[in-house]
């Protein structure tokens, strides 16, 4: 458990020192989750902190949201005043990307699998 | 009695009571979601955060105190976007023989969805500082509210945007692709975390191991892709 939190804060607080550094808009743990990934790849291999813990981390992650999701009651006001409008906006530019995405990827590796 | 009121609201006001009100939300959530056999709309993000504002709205206990503990919760949320490297490298097989096909999916999809967000903003004829805070709402918080920042947009409500995205995103995704007939769980991941960032993550890795790690990969590089794209796409076409 501790190794595990060792690897994941040293590898997010790197993201964030290469972020400011290089004045990148991203949050410093995505660019630490590739480091990492980065990392995995040269190793070779998964330390056991992280191969045992990580998956009990990520089958949660979903609690981490919560706090975010109660932001929804302070801009309720507005959320009410735009409406459907808004409602529909947002269903509709979160569905079209991800039908999109979908397609085209299932289509080219379709593709890729008929040439095999 | 007095006393004991007093005592009561010093305990609710301290930072462990919003921990503990957001843990107890996403266990009665998870309860829930079992009960309904992982029904879509018991979303555990969407449940569990309607639970903490009704218990909020019940108590009279504001959104900032409440945040004093939750903000702790929240914090947590690098360090397990760190983590989506590991399941990404024990998929490391499929992402090398579709290196090719995930690159393409991802120009476009993140195309789309900053172009649909932009048409129908204007279409609808939403306010025009609304229209700039939707353009980042495809991916994870940080960087939205960053982007929604450099481009004129009010960065708080871009925020808001991603999560009502993501929960759409999330409660949609598995109905939407039994529908259509579509079963490839890297497929079904890596649209779910291009469209709905990291609570689609959270929620297709309840269904696989796969569907996660493609979903944790999409997110991470439609991040990176849509701060660069968003400020190009403003310069031009507003």
């Amino acid at each position: 458990m501790l190794e595990m939190v060792l690897w994941l804060i040293g590898y997010q607080l790197l993201g964030e020192f290469i972020a400011h550094t290089l004045g990148l808009p991203v949050p410093g743990a995505v660019i630490g989750m590739l480091l990492l990934f980065i990392t995995l790849l040269l190793r070779r291999s998964v330390p056991r902190g992280l191969q045992q813990h990580v998956p009990v981390l990520l089958s949660n992650m979903s609690l981490l949201f919560i706090p975010a999701g109660v932001g929804l009651l302070a801009w309720w006001p507005l959320l009410q005043e735009s409406g459907w409008r808004l409602l529909l906006a947002l269903v509709l530019s979160t569905l079209v990307p991800l039908l999109l995405s979908a397609l085209v990827l299932k289509t080219l590796l379709g593709r890729l699998r008929a040439r095999e | 009695m007095m006393m004991a009121a007093t005592t009561l609201a010093k305990i609710a006001s301290s930072p462990m009571a919003g921990i503990f009100i957001t843990l107890l939300a996403y266990k009665l959530a998870i309860l829930l979601n079992k009960r309904c056999h992982g029904h879509p709309l018991t979303n555990t993000v969407l449940v569990g955060s309607l639970i903490v504002i009704t218990l909020l709205l019940l108590s009279g206990i504001s959104y900032e105190r409440y945040m004093e503990g939750g903000r702790f919760i929240l914090l947590l949320l690098g360090p397990a976007t760190v983590a989506l490297a590991v399941p990404l490298y024990h998929n490391l097989p499929k992402l090398r023989r579709a290196a090719g096909p995930l690159a393409i999916a991802l120009c476009l999809g993140a195309l789309a969805g900053i172009l649909t967000a932009l048409y129908l903003g204007q279409g609808l004829d939403l306010p025009h500082n609304v229209v700039l805070s939707l353009l980042p709402r495809s991916v994870t918080t940080p960087i939205a509210m960053g982007v929604s920042e450099a481009i004129g947009g009010i960065p708080a409500l871009s925020a808001t945007f991603v999560i009502v995205s993501g929960i759409l995103g999330a409660v949609l995704v598995k109905p939407l692709f039994t529908w259509l007939g579509w079963r490839d769980d890297m497929v079904l991941g890596f649209a779910t975390g291009l469209a709905a960032h990291g609570i689609g993550t959270a929620r297709v890795f309840q269904l696989s191991e796969t569907a996660g790690a493609f979903a944790g990969l999409a997110m991470g590089l439609n991040g990176l892709l849509t701060a660069v794209l968003v400020p190009l796409v403003v310069s031009w076409l507003m």
